[in-house]
């Protein structure tokens, strides 16, 4: 297997206390991962742009406050990739398309200004599928990521390049964003951990929009405790998104190392068989997963979600729906692409025809469909049902459990090309994370053990909504175990 | 309205909020500033922005709904989808199927309701100037886009088709304006743009039940415009109708130089706008004391000035409506209050003061009202000395006296005319007689006795009660 898996990994807690204390410097932590990416990222294109000044004057900034005795926030110095549809001020955001070609922001992604602001260093955009639409950054205009375990593999998506960014060893935190499991199954199948927070629980000011009611962006580490102080750092209420949460979350660190005795744990019935298509490795290590919880404490015990099976239908039709009016502005009019036409509207067409890739396509002529006079009711408005449905299934199962588990993936990472040309068996790879986004839970990806084809698996926990404090420990214990 | 036939109009008017920022956004509301200079990354929808509820318009809303009449509901904001380069996003946040107020009325001056259908939220597009051939975009060399007014809050009021005649169409669009700024909500200037109206035509005979095709007109830029162009519109129809043919749904606009209405953008089919609610934002809720709230603080609307007035005698509606509109009503009160008679302060205000009072005040005005009264002044005396008061101010009795204006009393002409009679016998024996026309003559010389200064009116009728007792 080719691949570009690092001796080991750093963890970004260390990183910060480090840099904090003065025994590294922030500029020092940046020059070594950028030499690593200058090694090898031209065999994974994990990013759209390596921002080699931008990432020198923020570590700069950083090792300043050091030297002026000023404690710099809780990323101090840590190198973070972020993926390439937030907005980032001045440097070019892509979203993986050619439509925004050339286009820099005016402003950044609250998220972006959080991590800045908590002493952290951007050091690049990270590869995604265009628009977020894909689930494996082989929609991306500018090419694949490679799987770092097995270059010949996909990442997974559309958070690929975060990913395997993290992976790779390239950067020890990536951002990405999660619509239908965009950040945990990528994480899954490039051995990271993956964050999915709770609906509204992190700014989507700046995040360029899939599908507004289902988007969420969070954290891709190598661990769980880091994974919980990065989305302690971005997550809050932010008054220029009307969807984010005012009320304060537990704190997401406050219960990982604590024991798991009595918490009662569900394992998705559904998810561990029932659906064609979810291999039997997973589904045994998912199992295996589940009894080392058992053995820690945990009160285990199947359970079933049977609104689980409508999910990627509903998903199916709502998010293209909402993707199909938030994509809209790409007009070629105020910025990015534009091929002239004779008139405004041949414009229009030329811009989007040739600023589009096929699966955008597919999903705004789905979205258009599903939202047209005579077929709302049918499709949209009955999607919404679904939704109403999964919903009270979901508050049901928490009344008795604490929190669930399932596989995040239904298989290990596919060969690059193998999937492509059919959308629907690339759209069942979200079957696992589909339910959260629907309902807005928070979920996580943890690595556990590997397949046969020697690639890994990653096992999902899922909590009920502003639950993050339960998830992490959960989380915590299932890591301890696979290790 | 040509006979048997009947109008049926129904008016979507437009009007600004005049909040200090947009409707989304921080950014300022303000007409007149340089192109693109009040605009951020949210009114121009850039990737990643996101709306964030302006309270105030919201309030506003509200307010408007309670004066006419609408029930405040709870709202959802939804998208209207469709592609213009006006419209940053290539949709419109607005509301479709949970508006914020609904059911609602509003009574023009001369006392008809029209319904109102609802009265909803929604954010206002930018500016596009089109350059080179007519201005209008097909033959235009580039077009230029100005984002100062994307998203400026607007309000969407939509009537019932129960307008039945142009006199109605711009009563009611006047009334609205009247409520608007009493409410201080918009300053709802037709030729700024932040009052617009499209009005929705139909016909049908007298007596018809059901509605036929109607067409919707757009670019009307003045009340006198509506007029003219519902009426345009109206017999367009009928001509049709009497031709066996008849109207195509269609938008029209009108044309103010050709004096008619032209087929907007061709289109087979209503543009369907895919409306979906908007995720980006939550559900209004308003609660029963904000709207009590609402009610209590609500300013004394038009229609209740015009009640006011019109629980005073002899009151033409009319009048009290154009008294109400001119804002006169406040000043008219304190007249009647200094003891001027109501139906004579009203004459006044409606005949000689539609250019305003200048220096003259209530009190004036009804010591003023109160010599006519007493007949110490002729209605030609009284009209100069308003003149004076209007231009220099001061009290009515001195102006009359500086200008010499004594009305004679009416026993000073009962003596003259005891004196005509005894040196024109033959001219009142003729006058006794029926002759109506040597009315005149005596008229005349009382006149030329008293230098003018006797009132015609009660010259008559003491005339005509002499010539009774002979």
């Amino acid at each position: 297997m080719n691949s570009v898996l690092p001796e080991s990994y750093l963890d970004a807690n260390s990183i910060a206390s480090k840099v904090q204390s003065g025994e590294i410097s922030a500029v020092e932590i940046l020059d070594q991962y950028l030499e690593r990416i200058d090694s090898h990222e031209k065999d994974v294109h994990a990013f759209n742009l390596v921002t080699t000044e931008q990432a020198r004057a923020d570590a700069l900034e950083t090792d300043d406050l050091v030297t002026r005795g000023v404690t710099p926030g809780p990323l101090a110095g840590v190198p973070v990739a972020v993926k390439d549809n937030l907005c980032t001020k001045g440097i070019p955001t892509t979203a993986g398309s050619k439509i925004l070609d050339g286009w820099r922001p005016p402003y950044e992604a609250t998220v972006v200004r959080k991590l800045r602001e908590a002493g952290a260093t951007i050091i690049g955009k990270t590869n995604l599928d265009e628009f977020a639409m894909g689930s494996s950054t082989e929609n991306s205009a500018f090419g694949p990521t490679k799987n770092p375990h097995d270059l010949s593999r996909v990442p997974g998506g559309s958070s690929g390049g975060s990913a395997a960014s993290v992976a790779a060893g390239f950067a020890p935190v990536a951002i990405g964003s999660d619509t239908g499991g965009s950040i945990r199954q990528p994480a899954a199948l490039c051995g990271v951990v993956g964050v999915k927070p709770t609906y509204g629980g992190v700014s989507r000011y700046g995040l360029l929009a899939f599908a507004s009611s289902l988007d969420q962006v969070g954290p891709i580490t190598t661990s769980v405790s880091d994974a919980a102080l990065v989305n302690e750092v971005i997550a809050g209420h932010d008054p220029f998104d009307s969807t984010s949460i005012k009320d304060p979350f537990p704190p997401f660190t406050e219960r990982i190392g604590q024991n798991v005795e009595k918490l009662k744990v569900g394992v998705i019935k559904e998810l561990m068989g029932e659906i064609d298509g979810i291999s039997p490795e997973v589904i045994k290590q998912t199992n295996t997963a589940a009894l080392a919880l058992s053995h820690a404490g945990a009160e285990v015990e199947e359970v079933s979600l049977p609104a689980v099976l409508y999910c990627l239908s509903a998903y199916y039709l709502i998010a293209p729906a909402e993707a199909s009016s938030n994509l809209s502005r790409y007009d070629g009019v105020r910025y990015g692409l534009r091929i002239d036409g004779k008139n405004l509207t041949e414009m229009n067409i030329n811009t989007r025809t040739e600023g589009f890739g096929d699966e955008v396509k597919r999903r705004i002529m789905l979205g258009t469909y599903a939202l047209s006079a005579g077929y709302y009711d049918a499709y949209y408005g009955k999607a919404l049902k679904v939704r109403r449905l999964l919903a009270n299934n979901f508050a049901d199962v928490y009344s008795k459990f604490d929190v669930l588990i399932s596989p995040t993936s239904p298989c290990t990472a596919f060969k690059l090309g193998e999937k492509i040309t059919d959308p629907m068996t690339m759209y069942v790879n979200d079957i696992c994370t589909i339910p959260s986004n629907l309902v807005g839970h928070p979920a996580i990806s943890v690595p556990f053990g590997v397949g046969s084809d020697g690639m890994p698996i990653g096992i999902q926990i899922l909590a009920p909504p502003m639950r993050e404090s339960v998830m992490y420990q959960v989380a915590a214990a299932v890591e301890t175990a696979g290790s | 309205m040509k006979q048997d036939w009947e109008l049926v109009v129904g008016l979507e008017v437009h009007a600004e909020l005049s909040t200090k920022t947009k409707l989304f956004c921080g950014c300022l509301n303000q007409f007149g500033d340089d192109p693109n200079t009040n605009v951020c990354p949210v009114c121009l929808g850039l990737p990643g922005s996101l709306p964030v509820v302006n309270e105030k318009a919201i309030a506003f809303a509200m307010q408007l709904g309670r004066a006419l009449n609408c029930s405040v509901n709870r709202s959802v904001f939804s998208r209207k989808n469709y592609f213009y380069p006006d419209m940053p996003k290539d949709y419109q946040i607005s509301q479709y199927d949970l508006p914020t107020n609904s059911d609602g009325f509003l009574e023009l001056p001369t006392g008809i309701t029209i319904g109102i259908e609802r009265a909803h939220i929604e954010e206002d597009t930018g500016k596009t100037t089109h350059v080179g051939a007519s201005g209008r975009i097909s033959g235009s060399n580039y077009s230029l886009v100005d984002y100062n007014r994307a998203g400026v809050p607007l309000i969407e009021i939509v009537s019932k088709p129960e307008i039945r005649s142009t006199e109605q169409a711009k009563e009611y669009v006047s009334e609205l304006r009247a409520i608007l700024l009493t409410l201080g909500v918009s300053d709802a200037k037709m030729e700024e743009g932040s009052i617009r109206v499209d009005a929705n035509v139909s016909v049908r005979n007298l007596g018809e039940k059901t509605l036929r095709t109607r067409c919707e007109i757009k670019n009307v830029n003045s009340l006198k415009s509506l007029g003219r162009s519902i009426e345009y519109e109206a017999n367009r129809h009928i001509d049709l109708y009497l031709n066996g043919e008849s109207p195509r749904q269609e938008t029209r606009h009108w044309d103010e130089n050709a004096g008619r209405t032209k087929s907007g953008r061709l289109k087979e089919d209503a543009e369907d706008y895919r409306y979906f609610p908007e995720p980006d934002l939550v559900p209004l809720n308003p609660d029963h004391k904000t709207i009590e709230t609402i009610d209590n603080e609500m300013p004394e609307l038009p229609s209740e000035r015009r009640k006011k007035l019109m629980e005073l005698p002899d009151m033409k509606p009319s009048d009290v409506a154009l008294v109400v509109h001119r804002d006169h009503d406040v000043f008219a009160i304190e007249a009647i209050e200094a003891g001027g008679t109501p139906s004579a302060v009203i004459k006044h205000l409606v005949n000689n003061l539609s250019d305003g009072f200048g220096s003259l005040t209530a009190n004036a005005l009804a010591e003023l009202i109160k010599m006519e009264k007493n007949a110490e002044l002729t209605s030609t005396q009284t009209k100069k000395v308003l003149g004076e008061l209007v231009s220099q101010g001061g009290a009515p009795e001195e102006i009359a006296a500086n200008l010499g204006f004594e009305a004679v009393g009416s026993s000073e002409i009962e003596n003259l005319v005891e004196q005509l009679i005894k040196e024109h016998p033959e001219e009142w024996k003729r006058f006794c007689g029926g002759e109506k026309k040597v009315q005149g003559f005596f008229v005349g010389q009382v006149m030329k006795v008293t230098d003018g200064q006797a009132d015609g009116k009660l010259i008559n009728q003491i005339l005509n009660e002499r010539s009774k007792a002979n």
